[in-house]
């Protein structure tokens, strides 16, 4: 049977590790090939690097990061932050990267979703969506709204419709962001998660908010995701991977326990 | 040596990263003189099995690799290299190199897992093994290893030729093998120490021969 996932999420500025909490106040907490060596040797089944360098000029920095933890550490790796041209989908790739995680380039301009999957096939395509909890509306039939900009900037697109939207370009996978519960360590948001993937074929990682093991075994569960992004959590020592693995899987969750 | 076929598809890079964490010389390569003188030749490849097909013609490697293997050379397939040594493939209904009989099939989204949740396509993620016949391959592979797959179709070969199975709704071949020849649907260079383990043991084999079975 097919592991549910555990995903790493590890922002990076200016080659550095941060976390940010609700997209705001960002502190530098270490080396990120070393966290990512750390991490996948701690049973992560996947890590996401999240680039939050805000001048293009420092991305080299960046691809350096990716290079370097693609040549030492061998569970698949994504990258997202700051994707906006398929010249920028060809250096991370290049870099080592199997996946790219494209969020507001591909609501700004949705063939980039489309122009990434035929070059490099949907697996390698991953649509990022940051979700606010908004009243049903004509608008937003689904009463869930996609931002851009890092969590910012409102957009008139149902987070639903955005979704199917997305699968039918040729997404490969979603990881649903909900900017309601990022960061409050209260659990994921698991009507969203569970709404989405209801709709698509494709798989749901779901992204924001957990806290403790119960939210993890929730959302893989209850909220239907087939892999969560964790960050917070195991970055500041919390719980380890294996303790979050171990309660999923006394409760009848399939995830990967040998590495 | 090995070589690893270049023929402008996909995870060329991330196979010979993984050798080269693992100390084992290869090299990425288009010439049928670095091929002949390869210990073993890995076929990786991502992508579709029509655009895979019309690039080794147009390369030239899917000959330099079948004239590889009725001289013996040790080969093994990754993804894309597994479903295409086949006859044939379901996607675009591609006609295939047809090393050993079978053919590639689609999953069919309709299929339930065991918790009662259908399937997604593309089949994405850690699966482990069922080992159905023993090979130098899984040599000190832990039976719950569990392995990183990414694919929308799957190999079906000959039965005689599967070497492991894997369950995504429902059972399908994911390891086959026919005389020196190997093909896994999983991505060996992404699924951590057992997949370092398992290109360890291609290489071995390579380079020990039969001695290592």
């Amino acid at each position: 049977m097919l592991s549910k996932r555990i995903v790493l999420c590890l922002d990076v500025r200016d080659g550095k590790l941060t976390k940010g909490v609700k997209f705001a106040g960002n502190v530098d907490i270490g080396d990120p090939v070393e966290s990512a060596r750390r991490y996948s040797d701690g049973g992560a089944d996947e890590i996401v690097f999240y680039d939050i360098t805000a001048s293009a000029e420092r991305r080299g920095i960046f691809l350096d990061v990716v290079e370097k933890v693609a040549g030492q550490v061998f569970v698949p790796l994504c990258v997202g932050g700051g994707l906006s041209h398929i010249d920028d989908l060809d250096a991370v790739l290049q870099a080592g990267a199997e996946k790219v995680s494209l969020n507001t380039a591909a609501v700004k301009n949705p063939d980039l979703i489309a122009e990434g999957a035929s070059r490099y096939g949907s697996q390698a395509i991953v649509v990022g969506m940051d979700v606010l909890k908004v009243p049903t509306s004509a608008v937003f039939p689904s009463g869930y709204q996609i931002y851009i900009n890092g969590g910012r900037t409102p957009v008139e697109l149902d987070a639903l419709a955005w979704a199917r939207k997305c699968q039918e370009l040729g997404a490969g996978e979603l990881c649903i962001n909900s900017i309601d519960a990022d960061g409050t360590l209260d659990g994921y948001e698991l009507n969203l998660n569970a709404l989405i993937a209801d709709a698509v074929n494709i798989p749901i990682i779901a992204s924001g908010g957990a806290g403790n093991p119960g939210h993890i075994h929730e959302v893989l569960t209850k909220g239907k995701a087939s892999a969560a992004l964790l960050a917070s959590i195991v970055h500041y020592g919390q719980y380890t991977i294996r303790q979050l693995k171990e309660y999923a899987a006394e409760r009848g969750v399939p995830v990967r326990l040998s590495w | 040596m090995l070589a690893i076929l270049d023929y402008k598809a996909g995870n060329q890079t991330s196979v010979a990263r993984a050798l080269k964490f693992l100390n084992i010389p290869c090299i990425i390569t288009e010439s049928s003189v670095a091929v002949a003188s390869a210990r073993g030749i890995i076929f990786p490849g991502v992508g579709a099995a029509g655009q895979a097909m019309q690039n080794l013609q147009a390369t030239g490697m899917g000959d330099v690799l079948t004239e590889a293997i009725s001289r013996g050379t040790p080969v093994l397939g990754i993804c894309l290299g597994c479903q295409i040594m086949l006859e044939m493939s379901e996607e675009n209904n591609t006609r295939t190199l047809g090393i050993v009989p079978g053919k590639c099939v689609a999953f069919d989204p309709g299929w339930v897992e065991a918790a009662g949740e259908r399937i997604r396509v593309p089949h994405m993620g850690w699966n482990s093994l069922k080992i159905v016949r023993p090979s130098p391959l899984f040599n000190g592979i832990e039976p719950d290893a569990q392995f990183y797959f990414v694919h929308s179709y799957y190999p079906c070969p000959a039965a005689e030729f599967v070497l492991a199975t894997t369950c995504y709704g429902r059972e399908f071949c994911s390891v086959y093998g026919k005389d020196a020849l190997w093909a896994v649907q999983f991505h060996p260079e992404k699924s951590g120490r057992p997949g370092l383990k398992l290109l360890r043991n291609f290489y071995d084999y390579c380079v020990e021969g039969k001695n290592a079975e």
